[in-house]
């Protein structure tokens, strides 16, 4: 307990910066790869073939190398300069939106071909019939499988320890130069972590479960 | 053709084919229909009756040939597509309501969405609809809290809404129980007197009888008859055609 609350500031800058990490992470990884699930049913062969070369490219690449790349590759490009922070968060987007793509685009593939023959039916064109009837049912069934995405996400925060952000990650190395026992402070970020997977976003999930379950 | 001086039909198949691999599911059809004209059509599964409706909205492409809705040749894709799909209503066999809407909303949708209607005005229509084809009561429900009868009859004011210029049934009421059927025929043959101009694929020799103006045969991809609906049913042309209907009007 010593450990925690003789090094609270430390604990509290690195979750804090974790928390900033997830959050604009996951709100634009979701963005993003809502739109690369559309384009990769649109009937457009040339928006099919760019999301599928971005999910296959940057999926298959180590989120490391990722983060290498807008950490410490980007800067010498000249550039517009960017944070560590933000580097950290654009990396962890790209990165996590071809995983939120691939669950949504599953969720597309639940919905009945009936709905989007009658959407077009009436006269709507292929974006509204995605927006209005096809992407509000197909996120019901993508909720389990897209909070798996976010735990990862907030687990994958950590990696950015490794390229100048001090977040949850980092608080080992931290510690260690402040003469604390490392195992300690390990096993408290990690019981940090595995509460706000439970407390937060399992319950999250459990929310959106309930609110948007599909009667059929 | 060109030069019937008749009026331009409302609907126009010319030399239309259509394969799915190795199957010619429609081979050389020519259909025309004209305003506020009821044709059904029937013929054995397989025969391409419902290939050949979906295909009138686009919903299935075509090899060759040429579909008009209107005197206007339907586009390949895009926004000129949804604006002539807004012209054309459809009502599948397996009523495809919006299962995350509700009734009202499934109605009012296309005419807010695609035709730009006020959300107030969008509402007073669908409600009028809706109390028409009997289901007024039921709104504020999500279609899989209504029987199949009531959803589909939701389905026909859906596509009344657009107030289009032609309405294609495929198979109605093929999904129904048998129960339920009548309710969902009365609305069309309802439709029918009004004047509205349908295209029926159904196996319903009722309403074939009752509403339609003329019936097509449709077998292995061709229209093998077209004719009244009197005149079909009691004196077939076609060995095909008598072979159907043997089938079908013994019991």
């Amino acid at each position: 307990m010593d450990t925690l609350l003789n090094n609270l500031d430390l604990f509290t800058t690195g979750f804090k910066n974790t928390g900033i990490l997830f959050v604009f992470s996951a709100v634009f990884a979701l963005i993003l790869g809502t739109i690369v699930a559309a384009m990769r049913v649109s009937p457009v062969p040339a928006m099919r073939a760019a999301g599928t070369v971005y999910v296959n490219t940057v999926r298959n690449m180590p989120l490391t190398v990722i983060l290498a790349f807008f950490a410490l590759g980007y800067p010498k490009l000249g550039l517009v300069p960017i944070s560590f922070l933000s580097a950290a968060i654009i990396g962890l987007s790209l990165y996590t939106a071809t995983y939120v793509a691939e669950a949504i685009r599953s969720g597309i593939n639940t919905v009945p071909v009936g709905q989007a023959e009658a959407a077009r039916a009436i006269g709507l064109p292929f974006l509204p019939s995605l927006l209005l009837v096809i992407l509000p049912q197909a996120f019901r069934s993508v909720i389990p499988p897209l909070f798996s995405v976010f735990i990862a996400l907030l687990k994958n925060t950590t990696v950015a320890a490794g390229f100048s952000v001090l977040e949850a990650g980092a608080i080992r190395q931290n510690l260690s130069e402040r003469g604390e026992p490392a195992i300690v402070g390990l096993l408290w970020v990690a019981l940090i972590f595995v509460l706000l997977v439970i407390g937060v976003l399992s319950t999250l999930q459990r929310y959106f479960e309930n609110k948007w379950r599909v009667a059929r | 053709m060109t030069s019937q001086a008749v009026a331009p039909a409302l609907v126009e198949l010319t030399a239309v084919n259509k394969h799915f691999g190795e199957l010619h599911v429609l081979q050389n059809i020519n259909l025309r229909v004209q305003k506020g004209e009821v044709v059904v059509v029937i013929g054995p599964s397989g025969s391409g009756k419902s290939t050949l409706c979906r295909a009138i909205n686009r919903l299935e492409t075509i090899d060759d040939g040429d579909i008009r809705i209107d005197g206007k040749e339907l586009p390949a894709e895009g926004k000129e597509l949804a604006r002539l799909r807004a012209d054309v209503g459809m009502v599948f066999q397996s009523f495809n309501l919006f299962a995350h809407k509700t009734i009202l909303e499934n109605v009012t949708l296309g005419p807010i969405k695609v035709k730009g209607v006020s959300k107030s005005e969008a509402d007073k229509q669908a409600m009028a609809l809706l109390e028409r084809v009997g289901v007024g009561h039921q709104a504020a429900k999500l279609p899989a809290q209504l029987s199949g009868g009531q959803q589909q009859r939701v389905a026909i004011a859906r596509a009344l809404a657009m107030k289009p210029k032609v309405m294609l049934f495929d198979e109605p009421t093929s999904a129904l129980d048998p129960e339920m059927i009548n309710e969902v025929l009365d609305v069309m043959v309802g439709l029918a007197k009004e004047g509205m101009t349908m295209i029926v694929v159904t196996h319903e020799m009722g309403f074939a009888r009752k509403a339609a103006d003329r019936v097509v045969f449709m077998s292995d991809g061709q229209i093998v008859e077209d004719a009244k609906p009197e005149e079909f049913f009691t004196n077939a042309q076609s060995a095909r055609a008598r072979d159907f209907l043997s089938k079908i009007l013994t019991h």
